[in-house]
């Protein structure tokens, strides 16, 4: 069971110590210049603890995850935390990715599967998926704990960083995305953020399994920032269910004459969708806090961190 | 079974145009099962190739050197007369028989995969020859071909209400019937079983076996 680990990183030490945490999520995309970074990052600074740096999400060939959270890092003081995919690197590659992230400060690695590159910007490509995130927990615990890599190699000095995992409390059947969660938490996973959910009643009972797992549950929520997007997640994306209300309200903020009219109400209804899932959730499950996947939407962060 | 399917037949005419006279060997096995290199497909080649092809043979099984050289003795003349050999059968068929001939080798069919055979036509993917079986922890379901990110430790996150991301949903996540069976079959102790990444030395190409 979880022995008590080193803390790198601010996430961590925050959540450890009891805090309600928010973290955003900035994209890297297809260009050599991280200003976007920069700039997205800024916007978050203040009201998030760590940001997520996306890893060639719909594997679309973006900049390197390791690179931009290096960048968002050194140039924001936002913490990173860096996503990285078993879809493009066979395990040489991710070790060697991790000690170079360690290297250049990064603290916090989420282990994911990947999008399929059939879906991406280069779909020819080869998708690698050499080990799964269960051997990627692994693989980091044996380079943090025991100072080796998988095949026990030895790693000279320190590798300083945490290993998070991903859930999705929309899955069906949930018992078993409790229990493949539940294996990677008995490898050594230290945090987790979740896929988005508007559904409270789901949301609770996820979090209600996971408070017999020792790990620190960071809740996935999508902001729409307006009509479009909410219509988009409702049609689009597979297993995400809008509530209709929400849909309902969105639409009539969304109808609003005056641009910036529109946005105040289309923040309005965000805030108030969100910050009293967030009041009814921390009512009686054991949540660490938010992830908002903010993605142009940065100030809606700012209204929620406020609001809870 | 090896299931193949026909290059596109300009494809074929292609391959064959420089060639004069060619030499049709077709697969008395699987490429007769899938119906892309029987006697029927060869026959129906040869007429395509009208003069070019200088004669045609179905070998039991052309991926056999032993069932080639005696299959293929009595067509020696034939075969050393021609400047080519197409042949209807799967990769390794087309291998040993271009060994066999040591002529240019025109391969007609594509190599698929290890496949189950629905009905005539109709295959899908069943074994990726990984080299390490598992079917026994994951109540007859290989991860390893029918996930389509191979994972061998539970699913990812782009399964919905059982279906799989890649394929629009309309396949089924490998590792949903994995844990159902093993759920009906009460183990799902194997679900929870961590196992260990694949050692992908064993599968280090070109593989062979000598076994005796």
């Amino acid at each position: 069971m979880a022995m008590a680990r080193a803390v790198y990183s601010k996430l961590m030490r925050a959540v450890g110590e009891g805090r309600f945490v928010f973290t955003g999520e900035v994209e890297p995309l297809k260009t050599a210049d991280a200003e976007g970074i920069v700039r997205a990052a800024e916007r978050l600074r203040d009201w998030t603890v760590a940001c997520n740096v996306t890893d060639n999400p719909r594997a679309r060939a973006y900049m390197s995850s390791v690179a931009a959270s290096h960048i968002m890092q050194s140039r924001t003081g936002v913490e990173a935390v860096c996503q990285m995919t078993v879809r493009d690197r066979n395990r040489i590659a991710l070790q060697s990715d991790i000690l170079g992230a360690a290297a250049l400060g990064i603290r916090n690695v989420l282990t994911m599967s990947g999008d399929h590159t059939t879906f991406g910007d280069n779909p020819q490509a080869m998708p690698v998926y050499d080990i799964d995130t269960a051997h990627f927990v692994r693989m980091v615990r044996l380079m943090v704990d025991e100072g080796c890599d998988l095949a026990g190699n030895r790693v000279a000095g320190e590798v300083g960083l945490h290993v998070g995992i991903t859930g999705n409390p929309n899955a069906e059947p949930l018992e078993m995305e409790i229990m493949k969660i539940e294996k990677k938490v008995e490898l050594g996973a230290e945090f987790m953020q979740t896929q988005a959910t508007f559904d409270i009643e789901r949301a609770k009972e996820f979090l209600r399994e996971m408070g017999r797992l020792e790990i620190p549950v960071i809740l996935g929520i999508f902001p729409c920032r307006s009509y479009a997007t909410a219509e988009y997640l409702r049609s689009s994306v597979p297993g995400i269910t809008v509530p209709d209300e929400f849909m309902e309200q969105m639409k009539r903020a969304d109808a609003a004459q005056d641009r910036s009219r529109q946005r105040e109400k289309i923040d309005d209804v965000n805030i108030e969708f969100f910050s009293s899932m967030i009041k009814e959730l921390r009512k009686t499950e054991r949540l660490a806090g938010m992830h908002v996947m903010t993605i142009g939407y940065e100030r809606i962060v700012k209204a929620l961190a406020e609001k809870v | 079974m090896i299931i193949t399917r026909q290059k596109p037949q300009e494809k074929i005419d292609e391959m064959v145009a420089p060639y004069g006279r060619v030499f049709i060997v077709g697969c008395g096995t699987c490429a007769t099962g899938c119906g892309t290199g029987g006697e029927e497909q060869v026959k129906a080649m040869a007429q395509r190739l009208g003069s070019r092809a200088i004669g045609w043979a179905v070998v039991e099984s052309p991926c056999d050197a032993r069932i080639n050289r005696r299959d293929l003795a009595a067509r020696k003349g034939e075969l050393e007369g021609a400047d080519a050999v197409l042949c209807m059968a799967c990769g390794a068929g087309a291998q040993a028989v271009a060994e066999y001939a040591d002529k240019a080798i025109i391969p007609a069919l594509d190599t698929l995969f290890i496949g189950k055979t629905e009905r005539l036509g109709r295959y899908f993917e069943r074994c990726r020859a990984c080299a390490d079986c598992i079917l026994l922890e994951t109540g007859g379901v290989c991860p390893t071909v029918r996930c389509s990110k191979g994972l061998i430790n539970g699913p990812c996150g782009g399964q919905v209400k059982g279906k799989c991301e890649v394929g629009d949903y309309k396949n089924d996540c490998a590792w949903v019937l994995i844990f159902n069976s093993l759920k009906r079959q009460n183990r799902l102790d194997a679900f929870r079983k961590y196992r260990p990444p694949k050692d992908r030395s064993a599968k280090a190409r070109p593989q062979e076996l000598a076994s005796r």
